[in-house]
């Protein structure tokens, strides 16, 4: 590596704030996720806590300065907790007319906006479908308007390198890096290192180029007169030890992988692709020499089904998908519950129905992975709350699926999956083994094995072909308990259905209870699960700072629910469930305590913002009244 | 201590289960021909998976004392090959029909045979869902009347040896579940390939098609309507041997031998290595205008699917060593807070 120490020392005034709020965007094309992730990694590396927020069209290249095309990165940064990438925007980055007014609404007055000049020629404008350029419009003396001709500065700036107009023109987004980095006071090492590690080592011309460009925006920054001064946050209070940044999709894969060396079993990951849940296979599959055996399978189907096969075989068997895939896997799904065979299902939810949003965020499978199957056929679902949660709950849903035998679904979804945060990386040896035993002697003296035979939580027992004298078929057939000899005995299958209810139910004694965060009891108990948590968490704690009666109970397993949920409801006069769906929480709440909870109810693809949240508690606690149910 | 191996015998693969068949099932006899070919075969029961899909012929796997997996319609293949690419070391058979295998598992059959893994695929062809009860199949002849056709079947019929080279399959064999014989025989040729082994049994179903291949079964007709695949032989046949299989350009030819105008040299011989192109061509023999064909079409090795996965994994931890999960966390970009 070429580059000498990257300064981070200005001549201009630093002023202190305890966080921002930016969000990055441009074309598809133009690098916006990679600004981002790098402002991000440097970001955590200096200490603040962070959370972020990746926003991208499914088209992989739509057309080119249109606003179908734009893709956002938005990250906040802070010296204290956050839970969420951040309502509005203290900085908007535009590199295009199209990304200018797509976002402009998100950006708070007096925000500083920082456009690429270069690109709002007639053309550019054309292809926004805009006849006025947005700089010249009134509205623009709401915020700070820096206008920099990136894309001429950033040409001059590589001219020794001698580079095609359009290698030049790709340089452009490390200027804009450059720049934020300057505004932020952020160091540009890590940076530098990403830089020259992927772009080759020193002597590759692309890197070298790409060096020049960060650097000449951190110097434009340091001398333009529109920026009169540059920001610092300081580092952020987080508990002792060894950090890194985290991607939801990448925690998951971590976490199959810790949950493998806990019980001591090889991973088999079968799935085919599909947005948002690919990023596992893609993580997955660097990791052969753990004895990762990945399998991008000929469909849906066939990945739950050879899932189930590498089960029967003993194996840890995980298949993931999102929405449209978990519907292709039901049958496969009821057959493994059937068969009571350990296996993970992780479905990365996105907005639905049938292809729906692929990149968007939604939480409307909960019903589907719940309920979504032919006949009485329940099974464990846990539900990941953020990015770093992905590690935690796939690890406790593989114990559940080998304490158990049974199918355990893990929900995540868009926003975690590809939202990151960052994460104390744990001590390896001191997580707890997982025991599973696989049995090498009849458990029926005097007769065949009995694979359906079980144990006081109702699991039968995981015999493996090889071992002798355990041989036994076992299908989707109704069984006799016991033996699991094909059954059509009415008594038989009355009692085999109440055993899988059982068996489901019992996973509540192997999960720690409901917490609540705030008052054990009051007027208002905030509801939540899954990747809401972050917003529902800061929503709730700005309405206690200002002596509102709300806490907050964040649900991770959603079925069986955690067997004190029904008493911390009954403790609060109101419930407020937010979901982003039609009310799939609230209808499974209501039916099952009988409680009038009230929903707020958000299907537009995208997160909740905390002060939409905060509005909502305001309005139910502040006179007492109680809010009607509200159906969308 | 002695190192003798136990002999097995048929009724060490049989299970306690009553057989649910109907009485005078072409399944018997392909059940009672495994039973006799597993022993021979000499892998122990408890190494032996049988996997099934739905259909009659599915619940094969609860007549033998393996282990044992019934699953769901058309999966067969998917569950067989996420096991044996995970348990290489047992012998895997999947069990399927006509419908199973060629409608509703059609996209996993092609992918099983393309993929090549390590095990046999036995499927039962009836040209009938006879669990269902009569409807026709994927294999039903075109103007076949069944419950679903009462005026006859319009779909084109698939030619599972057909599909079987299309999908590049490396073991490929017919045989008829009453020659006994030849159907114990392509078993074990099945067993003994390394690689994906696809057997083709023509089989009756003597409730809702029966006698559909009576012209393969009986004694009196088989020997002119089909025709004996054997490596290395030239392709004659007929009662009285007195007809041959000659190639003619791009087609297949009937030729009578004799008028002694064509000698045995100028007839096909049959290559179990030949191109996949000549295999095609053998596999659209059909009645009446030639004998079909019974034994192995084709037996090639190559790579099997499991091996070079698994070849990849070896690799991975020779180049890289076993992988360490406190060096992957702590890896790339890490700061400590307060230590």
């Amino acid at each position: 590596m070429s580059t000498e120490a990257a300064s981070t020392s200005t001549n201009k005034a630093i002023k202190t704030v305890s966080g921002i709020t930016v969000r990055l965007v441009g074309d598809s094309g133009d690098g916006m996720q990679l600004l981002g992730t790098q402002l991000t990694n440097t970001s955590a590396i200096a200490g603040n806590d962070i959370a972020t927020f990746p926003d991208f069209p499914a088209e992989i290249r739509a057309p080119r300065g249109t606003r179908a095309g734009v893709s956002g990165f938005q990250v906040q940064f802070a010296s204290h907790e956050v839970h969420t990438p951040g309502d509005s925007l203290d900085a908007l980055v535009a590199m295009n007319p199209a990304a200018l007014v797509t976002n402009l609404a998100d950006l708070v007055k007096g925000g500083l906006l920082i456009v690429n000049e270069d690109s709002f020629e007639d053309k550019d404008l054309k292809l926004a479908k805009l006849k006025v350029s947005p700089l010249e419009e009134p509205a623009m003396e709401n915020y700070r308007l820096v206008k920099v001709p990136m894309t001429r500065l950033t040409k001059t700036a590589v001219a020794e390198f001698g580079l095609s107009a359009k290698e030049a023109d790709r340089c452009k987004n490390f200027f804009a890096m450059g720049l934020v980095y300057w505004l932020y006071g952020r160091n540009m090492d890590a940076t530098l290192r990403f830089i020259h590690g992927k772009f080759g080592d020193g002597k590759s011309v692309i890197a070298n180029a790409n060096e020049k460009a960060l650097r000449a925006g951190w110097a434009f920054g340091e001398t333009i007169e529109a920026l009169g001064h540059s920001y610092n946050v300081e580092a952020a209070s987080l508990p002792e030890g060894t950090y890194r940044n985290i991607i939801g999709n990448q925690a998951m894969a971590w976490g199959l992988l810790a949950a493998a060396q806990r019980s001591g079993k090889e991973i088999f990951y079968a799935s085919y692709p599909i947005t948002p849940a690919s990023d596992i296979l893609h993580e997955l599959c660097k990791f052969k020499n753990f004895g990762v055996c990945t399998f991008q399978a000929e469909d849906e189907i066939a990945a739950v089904c050879s899932a189930i096969g590498a089960s029967y075989g003993g194996q840890m068997a995980v298949t993931t998908s999102s929405g449209p895939g978990i519907a292709l896997k039901t049958e496969a799904m009821g057959l493994a519950l059937m068969l009571e065979l350990p296996l993970l299902v992780i479905d990365v939810q996105r907005g639905g129905p049938s292809t729906g949003l692929p990149t968007k965020t939604e939480q409307s499978d909960l019903m589907q992975v719940i309920f979504g199957r032919n006949g009485e056929s329940p099974l464990p679902v846990l539900a990941a709350r953020s990015p770093a949660d992905c590690f935690e709950i796939v690890q406790e849903a593989w114990m559940l699926a080998t304490q158990l035998m049974l199918p355990v679904v893990v929900l995540s979804d868009g926003y975690i999956a590809n939202g990151s945060e960052p994460w104390l990386i744990p001590d390896v040896s001191k997580l707890a083994p997982i025991t599973i035993t696989h049995p090498t002697e009849s458990n029926n003296p005097d007769g065949v094995f009995q694979p359906y035979r079980r144990n006081e939580l109702l699991a039968r027992p995981w015999a493996i072909p090889g071992t002798e004298g355990l041989m036994h078929r076992v299908g989707g057939l109704e069984k006799e308990d016991g033996s699991g000899n094909i059954s059509y005995d009415p008594d038989n299958h009355q009692k085999m259905v109440h055993i899988r209810a059982q068996k489901v139910a019992n996973a509540a004694k192997l999960l720690p209870p409901q917490q609540v965060i705030g008052p054990q009891s009051g007027e208002l108990l905030v509801l939540s699960w899954g990747g809401t948590y972050g917003a529902c968490l800061t929503a709730v704690q700005a309405a206690q700072a200002q002596g509102t009666s709300v806490a907050l109970a964040h649900i991770r397993y959603m079925n069986p629910f955690p067997s004190n949920l029904g008493e911390i409801i009954s403790r609060y006069k109101q419930v407020l469930i937010p979901e982003l769906n039609m009310g799939q929480l609230r209808t499974l709440i209501r039916a099952r305590y009988l409680v009038d909870a009230v929903g707020y109810n958000k299907i537009k693809g995208k997160p909740f913002t905390v002060s939409e949240l905060l509005d909502k508690i305001t309005e139910m606690t502040k006179s007492g009244t109680r809010t009607s149910v509200q159906y969308q | 201590m002695s190192t003798t191996l136990p002999v097995l015998k048929a009724d060490d693969f049989t299970s306690d289960q009553d057989i649910r068949w109907c009485p005078g099932c072409g399944d018997y006899s392909i059940l009672a021909q495994m039973k006799k070919v597993l022993p021979e075969i000499g892998v122990p029961p408890e190494k032996t998976v049988f996997v099934s899909g739905i259909g009659c012929s599915s619940r094969f796997p609860y007549y033998v004392n393996t282990y044992g997996v019934h699953s769901i319609h058309g999966r067969a293949p998917a569950i067989a090959t996420g096991l044996k690419m995970t348990r290489p070391d047992l012998s895997v058979w999947v069990i399927t029909g006509d419908g199973d295998a060629l409608s509703i598992g059609g996209n996993h059959f092609i992918h099983l045979l393309r993929r090549n893994v390590d095990l046999n695929i036995i499927l039962f062809n009836n040209r009938i869902y006879g669990l269902t009860k009569g409807q026709y199949s994927p294999t039903s002849v075109e103007g076949q009347i069944t419950k679903s056709t009462p005026m006859g079947v319009v779909d084109h019929p698939l030619n599972p040896i057909s599909v079987a080279v299309g999908a590049e399959a490396t073991f490929i064999a017919r045989s008829v579940d009453s020659n006994v014989k030849h159907l114990a025989y392509t078993l074990k040729r099945a067993a003994a390939h390394k690689g994906t082994s696809f057997v083709e049994v023509y089989q009756n179903c003597n409730v809702f098609n029966d006698g559909a291949f009576s012209y393969a079964q009986d004694k009196a007709t088989r020997d002119d309507t089909t025709i004996e695949l054997e490596h290395g032989k030239p392709m004659i046949y007929g009662k009285d041997k007195d007809r041959g299989i000659r190639l003619n350009g791009l087609n297949l030819e009937v030729v009578d031998l004799n008028d002694g105008k064509v000698k045995e040299d100028d007839l096909l011989f049959h290559d179990e290595k030949a191109n996949s192109t000549l295999v095609y061509m053998l596999s659209r023999m059909r009645r009446p205008d030639f004998p079909e064909p019974i034994g192995v079409f084709r037996d090639v090795l190559s790579e099997t699917y499991e091996d070079a996965v698994r070849g990849q994994i070896d690799q991975a931890i020779e180049q890289r060593g076993r992988g360490n999960l406190q060096k992957l966390f702590n890896s790339g970009e890490t700061w400590k807070v307060g230590v």
